[in-house]
């Protein structure tokens, strides 16, 4: 007895150890991480602050929403699932210029002005007094050091930029000339200045080809408003970079410290934000219609649509498959689904039905209304039903669903990321409306590889998308509506393979307008529309909101539809230059009680 | 004690071999492309989408026939690289797994253990003892037919959300950076017992219930009777039933090893537990074929270990076993 309770006592303290140890063990890694990143040259590096282990509530922001997974790489190239920490562009690197979708302007950020000085010349002036977070001036070569890697490494995004520029040069260390070929893509040019971020020449000159491309660029440095400061798997903490030049231009952001979390759930976001242990929840809750009204949380509008609106879903039509190749079929299906039901039921009113030429709110003035009176869709079953009785759609074998006017069954299915509960929802909206029209549509959710690999390799039959951004022209919309040339695998747009040779030129002869010709640009918009709504080869069917709702606990002055000069309220990545940062900068801490 | 050792080694250097196969077997059986997942949602002018779809496939060698591939894997498995994670790119796998691999530790160690002894004890405890047999054994099967999930999510909500006792997601506060310090250690053991204490009970269950039965049926056993003929105190007879007892429990332990880790996976995932199990989920869910590889390699290793460690316990506590291996000896 005496010898097993001895055995019991050494493997109860083993086993206490052996925890103890295991936790001890997980602590050390992130803080070094940061004094790691303490700057090179101390000579002209702002003093060092102790690093804080326990985070004032007054003085810290917690927000959620942006992170798809851990924070795993601060590369500020990393495109797409791979950008898992918000703030790398933003916070940490800077771009050339803010794009404000509220106003539609282009404000100076890097830069303090650029313009096209003829066809073929972009001159652009940076501030004075940039400096990188080491102390180290930011300048001219910066800039040309940045672009230029997109002409040396084709696996950067950027770098088909160099299709159409021909050279970089720093005139002085303020001024810097793009020169470019003939037929320069003016639109894109526009979209790239404010979303290629500028990298220290003097830090990533040395780095090798893979450390740039794919390197996970830990203990970054930029030239921003916040300092990377730690991470561990369900978070990223940013501290305010006390010598940033733009607190003199912009003005100091409020928070000291910004935690970004990953919430395990949307239910746990939603519980820290009615608690108040989250000030900005980015996440897409349902139900928050109801807990905004009742003072809960606060959202951008205080009615419905509570949310501004983000992007366009649309409703990719495989065109390589029968009946999706029949415009007339396609115009029929458009009329068939309950968009209303689609914002009413499944989304409980957080969002608003689109524009049948899908493009937001923000770009309504490129919307061509006599096109859209003309050609436009909504719902309505008696339209669609004499459109398909009209092109020889008939239910021949009396089951209800119209057949092919060939005589074949059509069965088809329409798909979206299994878990993604508000599409889901709106699948089965869209699955139901068609039934009741004729037309044999089911909705399935396969896993989100197997959904992607689909869309991607034009299997699906149709299936929702939403990858275009907010932003300063339609032209992005239209690239990933008509996406071209049709390859084997349609990676980032026209995943319903439509091909339209007329609709392509349209589409890049927009590309080539200049973005200071508003009417050229109407006038390239309006033929798009014309041709789209006429073949209808996808349907725009809601605008995905900028999800966002916000606590008043801790921090005030949230942009609500009562700002006076309102931006977005959002963490999301690729956002902060969209008004995300002037967000914070705007922000007034709650004073304790 | 050569023989004996020889043949576990090869069974269990061909289980690990088998094992591993499959493990490197099932997450290309997934429908999807890792790659294209990685590289989606890239929405910018991603004109250099296919460049890049290239250059990924190259850089994790996806491009090369599938023999090669497997080659490759055993290759660098030996070399202790266990490629790059797609979903956390470009972290190593084994920086990826050495980071979640402590919180395995300290909840599996101390819930194995732990509640084998204290089953064990409590089960012989109870064991003919009216009215604990009549009262807690019920409890004992109710918690054993539990599913770990299940007893988590009851835990969390009555312990975390309606008491507000505990906190229901993560390893620490979001208002603490790591450091060494009571407040950071307290709340680290905050977070951890929730998580513990739900496979804890479950197997407590279990074991609980196993030495009752065994105890009762050893003391029907004609040592027993002999023993409480010669008039030994109870005590006694109780202290030789309770050592043969425990034989069977440990084998008990080596069989349900990889129940109770599979538990500790989906406790985890309850939890959002930065464990492996937590990890498996997100990889799975991106198709990150070399994440999924790495966590099922440690939990594939784990049980061997385990298993082996047992194995040599049971030499050392069943008298049986190392009389057979002497005598082969001599």
């Amino acid at each position: 007895m005496k010898r097993s309770r001895i055995v019991l006592s050494i493997l109860v303290a083993m086993a206490l150890l052996l925890a103890a140890c295991g936790q001890a063990t997980e602590v050390p890694p992130e803080p070094v991480e940061t004094e790691e990143a303490a700057p090179p040259e101390p000579t002209v590096a702002p003093p060092e602050e102790p690093t804080e282990v326990v985070f004032e509530r007054g003085e810290t922001l917690y927000v959620s929403g942006a992170a798809w997974g851990p924070p795993s790489t601060w590369n500020p190239f990393q495109p797409g699932n791979l950008a898992n920490t918000t703030g790398t562009i933003g916070f940490l690197y800077e771009v050339l210029f803010a794009f404000d979708p509220m106003t539609g302007e282009m404000t100076p950020w890097l830069a303090e002005s650029g313009e096209w000085t003829d066809a073929t010349t972009y001159d652009l002036a940076l501030r004075e007094g940039l400096t990188w977070s080491d102390g180290e001036p930011l300048t001219a070569a910066d800039v040309v050091f940045t672009f230029e890697l997109g002409q040396q490494y084709a696996a950067l995004w950027f770098s088909n930029v160099w299709v159409y520029l021909t050279g970089v040069t720093a005139v002085d260390d303020t001024h810097v000339q793009f020169a470019f070929t003939a037929d320069p893509l003016y639109q894109e040019w526009a979209n790239n200045l404010y979303n290629i971020p500028i990298v220290p020449e003097h830090l990533w000159a040395g780095l090798s080809e893979e450390d740039i491309t794919i390197g996970a660029n830990e203990n970054p440095i930029g030239s921003g408003a916040y300092l990377y400061e730690s991470h561990g798997e369900d978070r990223n903490v940013w501290v305010r970079n006390e010598a940033w030049w733009g607190i003199d231009v912009f003005g100091t952001p409020a928070p000291a410290r910004i935690v970004d979390i990953r919430t395990s759930s949307n239910n746990v976001a939603l519980g820290m934000v009615i608690k108040g242990e989250l000030d900005l929840s980015n996440n897409y809750l349902p139900g928050v219609a109801d807990l905004s009204t009742r003072g809960y949380v606060s959202t951008f509008f205080a009615d419905a649509p509570y949310m501004l609106s983000a992007n366009t879903a649309v409703l990719f039509l495989n065109t390589t498959k029968s009946p999706m190749d029949d415009p007339a079929f396609r115009r029929a299906l458009a009329f068939a689904i309950n968009t209303g039901d689609i914002v009413n039921v499944a989304y409980a009113n957080l969002v608003r039905a689109a524009n049948p030429t899908g493009l937001l709110p923000s770009l309504s003035n490129f919307v061509d209304q006599d096109v859209v009176d003309r050609l436009g869709f909504s719902y309505d079953p008696a339209e669609s039903r004499s459109i398909l009785a009209a092109a020889g759609y008939v239910d021949v074998d009396g089951d209800g669903f119209v057949e092919a006017p060939d005589g074949s069954a059509i069965a088809l299915e329409v798909t979206c990321p299994f878990g993604w509960t508000d599409w889901m929802e709106a699948i089965s909206v869209i699955a139901n409306s068609a039934q009741e029209a004729g037309i044999n549509i089911q909705a399935a959710t396969p896993d989100y590889g197997a959904w992607n690999t689909a869309l991607q390799s034009g299997t699906f039959d149709m299936t929702l998308n939403n990858w275009a951004n907010m932003s300063n022209t339609p032209w992005t919309l239209y690239n990933l509506l008509f996406r071209h040339p049709i390859q084997e695998l349609m990676q980032s747009g026209n995943f319903g393979r439509y091909d339209n040779q007329e609709i392509f030129d349209l589409v890049d002869a927009l590309a080539r307008v200049p973005s200071t010709d508003v009417a050229g640009m109407q006038a390239a918009c309006s033929a798009i529309q014309e041709l789209m709504l006429t073949e209808v080869p996808m349907i725009p069917l809601w605008y995905n909101g900028l999800w966002a709702q916000f606590s008043n606990a801790t921090w005030t002055n949230w942009p609500t539809e009562e700002s006076a000069a309102a931006t977005l309220p959002t963490t999301w990545s690729g956002y902060w230059q969209l008004g995300g940062l002037q967000t914070l900068i705007n922000l007034e801490p709650v004073p304790a009680p | 004690m050569r023989r004996y050792f020889g043949r576990k080694f090869l069974i269990y250097g061909l289980t690990f071999l088998l094992a591993v196969t499959i493990d490197w077997l099932i997450p290309r059986f997934m429908p999807g492309d890792p790659i294209a997942n990685m590289l989606s949602r890239a929405a910018l002018n991603a004109d250099a989408a296919q460049v890049l779809y290239t250059y990924y496939t190259h850089a994790f060698r996806l491009d090369l026939p599938i023999w090669q591939q497997y080659l490759n894997f055993w290759n660098a498995l030996f070399h202790g690289d266990l490629g790059i994670s797609t979903y956390l790119f470009p972290t190593p796998v084994v920086r990826v797994l050495l980071r979640a691999v402590p919180y395995d530790i300290a909840l599996l160690l101390p819930a194995i253990l732990l509640s084998w002894l204290a089953g064990n004890r409590f089960g012989a405890f109870a064991a003919r003892t009216k009215w604990l047999d009549n009262t807690v054994l019920p409890l004992g099967y109710i918690l054993t037919a539990t599913p770990y999930m299940w007893l988590g999510i009851l835990l969390a909500w009555v312990l975390g959300i309606v008491l507000g006792l505990f906190p229901i997601a993560g390893a620490y506060s979001f208002d603490l950076s790591p450091h060494l310090s009571w407040r950071f250690l307290s709340d680290v053991v905050w977070h951890w017992f929730l998580p513990f204490a739900s496979l804890f009970l479950v197997q407590f269950g279990g074991w609980a219930i196993g030495m009752r039965n065994m105890i009762i049926y050893e003391l029907e056993a004609d040592y027993s009777h002999y023993l409480e003929a010669l008039g030994s105190p109870r005590r006694l007879v109780r202290n030789y039933a309770f050592r043969n007892a425990l034989l069977p429990q440990l084998s008990g332990l080596a069989l349900q090893l990889g129940v109770i880790v599979a538990g500790a996976l989906v406790t985890e995932v309850v939890f959002s537990y930065p464990g492996i199990g937590y990890l498996l989920l997100s990889a799975i869910q991106n198709q990150d074929y070399f994440l999924v590889q790495g966590c099922f390699l440690f939990i594939i290793i784990g049980v061997l270990v385990a298993n082996f460690a047992i194995d040599i316990v049971y030499v050392l506590v069943d008298p049986r076993t190392r009389k057979g291996m002497t005598g082969e000896k001599a």
